[in-house]
């Protein structure tokens, strides 16, 4: 899976930071940084699916490869 | 709602509380930097204060917080004695926020009640106090504040607001004052309200109780499922230039709200909307807003959430409402309950000694 985020949406709600520390850290001001490019590694599909689903403002996307 | 949340050319928060008066302090800065800013000024006085709130911020909170819950467990088992009646309105979820706000600001935590008595005048009954001892004023009390600061340094958050800059220039007093009382306004109800209705609803249902028991890891899922079924707060925007919405005409200086608590019960973007389901996976609640203006204490509010939940749990894992006694939920836009009885079916001591 491909994960994507885009940092012009994102309000800094910290939920993909609680629910997947592993894909994403958070700056001084509370926006996420993803931690990965590109592909997310197999045994994190679930976290990033979770930081995808829970995201308020729609700034985390996931595709297939 | 959200598309009115995003759309902050036409609706501006220099209105975020419905009343008959409108504000006096005009766009973009408004009375309380941020929340009452529009841009461009919003993003100015919001980057100010986000590091102060940042998770990496508010987590070294967490143990003072903690242990504000204990004592205030400790105290209201206390109280109960041999009695099995509790109120945890006002015996617990009360205390929670101010006690922690109170140490953030660097003040006494008996000082709490007084946050209390101020943000009611403007939160529960806007432009309806008449005159005010002067000294009994929020503005009052926080000059004074800001002053013994000034002369005694300290690193809180005070301390941290007098050392911003704005334009190479130190913050002035009233927006530090401004700041600090958005604080108290936007972190003490709100937050009350949250752990209230939580409590409240575990109140009410036995198998979500012993599943938070049994299994602290859903706490986090349990969380946000609170905030989304219960989520304690609406705010309004007041109408900027004459608009047309979900087919409605708007006009200029019209107030609109911003449900919140009715967005999160969506059908068409939650399944099982009407159901608190604890462990919820997919759960993109507006608890706490969208967009530029998503609570600044978010990450605080939400700590102090799982923080009262987790120790309430420990130390009254069962407990249930009292029959033929009244719950009293909050009036206005910020929604959770004011008087809350319950029935302590069994608890634990400190030590983790059943009794």
């Amino acid at each position: 899976m491909r994960i994507a985020y885009d940092r012009a949406a994102c309000q800094g709600h910290n939920r993909c930071y609680l629910l997947a520390p592993e894909l994403f850290d958070v700056d001084d001001e509370g926006y996420a940084i993803l931690l990965v490019t590109g592909e997310v590694p197999p045994e994190l599909d679930d976290k990033a699916q979770l930081a995808v689903d829970n995201c308020p403002e729609y700034a985390i996307e996931l595709r297939e490869v | 709602m959200a598309r009115i949340a995003h759309d902050t050319t036409h609706f501006s928060s220099n209105g975020v509380i419905v009343s008959d008066f409108k504000p006096g302090i005009p766009p973009p800065v408004g009375f309380a930097p941020p929340i009452t800013s529009d841009p461009p000024f919003h993003e100015v006085a919001r980057r100010l204060l986000l590091p102060a709130f940042s998770p990496k911020a508010i987590r070294p909170l967490e143990g003072s917080t903690r242990a504000l819950c204990r004592g205030l467990l400790d105290g209201m088992l206390a109280e109960a004695g041999r009695g099995d009646i509790v109120d945890a309105a006002t015996a617990y979820s009360q205390h929670i926020p101010v006690g922690v706000i109170a140490h953030m600001l660097g003040v006494p935590p008996e000082d709490g009640d007084r946050f209390r008595t101020f943000i009611h005048r403007i939160l529960e009954k806007p432009g309806q106090i008449g005159p005010t001892d002067t000294e009994d004023t929020m503005v009052f009390y926080l000059d004074k504040v800001i002053e013994d600061h000034r002369r005694e340094p300290r690193d809180d958050l005070i301390g941290y607001l007098l050392g911003l800059e704005l334009d190479g220039e130190p913050l002035s007093d009233s927006h530090i004052i401004g700041t600090v009382a958005l604080l108290l306004i936007a972190g003490i109800d709100t937050t009350w309200s949250a752990i209230g209705a939580s409590i409240w609803h575990l109140a009410q249902n036995p198998e979500h109780r012993q599943r938070l028991v049994d299994d602290p890891d859903v706490m986090p899922f349990a969380v946000e499922e609170m905030l989304r079924a219960y989520a304690p707060v609406t705010m309004a925007r007041i109408v900027a230039e004459d608009v047309e919405i979900g087919g409605e005409q708007l006009a200029k200086d019209d107030w609109v709200l911003l449900p919140f608590p009715a967005a999160n019960r969506d059908p068409e973007f939650f399944d099982r909307a009407d159901e608190v389901v604890i462990d919820r996976e997919r759960n993109r609640h507006s608890a706490f807003g969208l967009g530029i203006h998503r609570c600044l204490g978010s990450n605080l509010a939400r700590m102090e959430l799982r923080v009262a939940l987790e120790e309430w749990v420990r130390r009254v894992p069962d407990f249930e409402l009292v029959p033929d006694t009244t719950v009293r939920w909050s009036t206005g836009q910020v929604r959770g309950p004011r008087e809350l009885p319950l029935r302590l079916l069994r608890t634990v001591a400190p030590t983790g000694v059943a009794t």
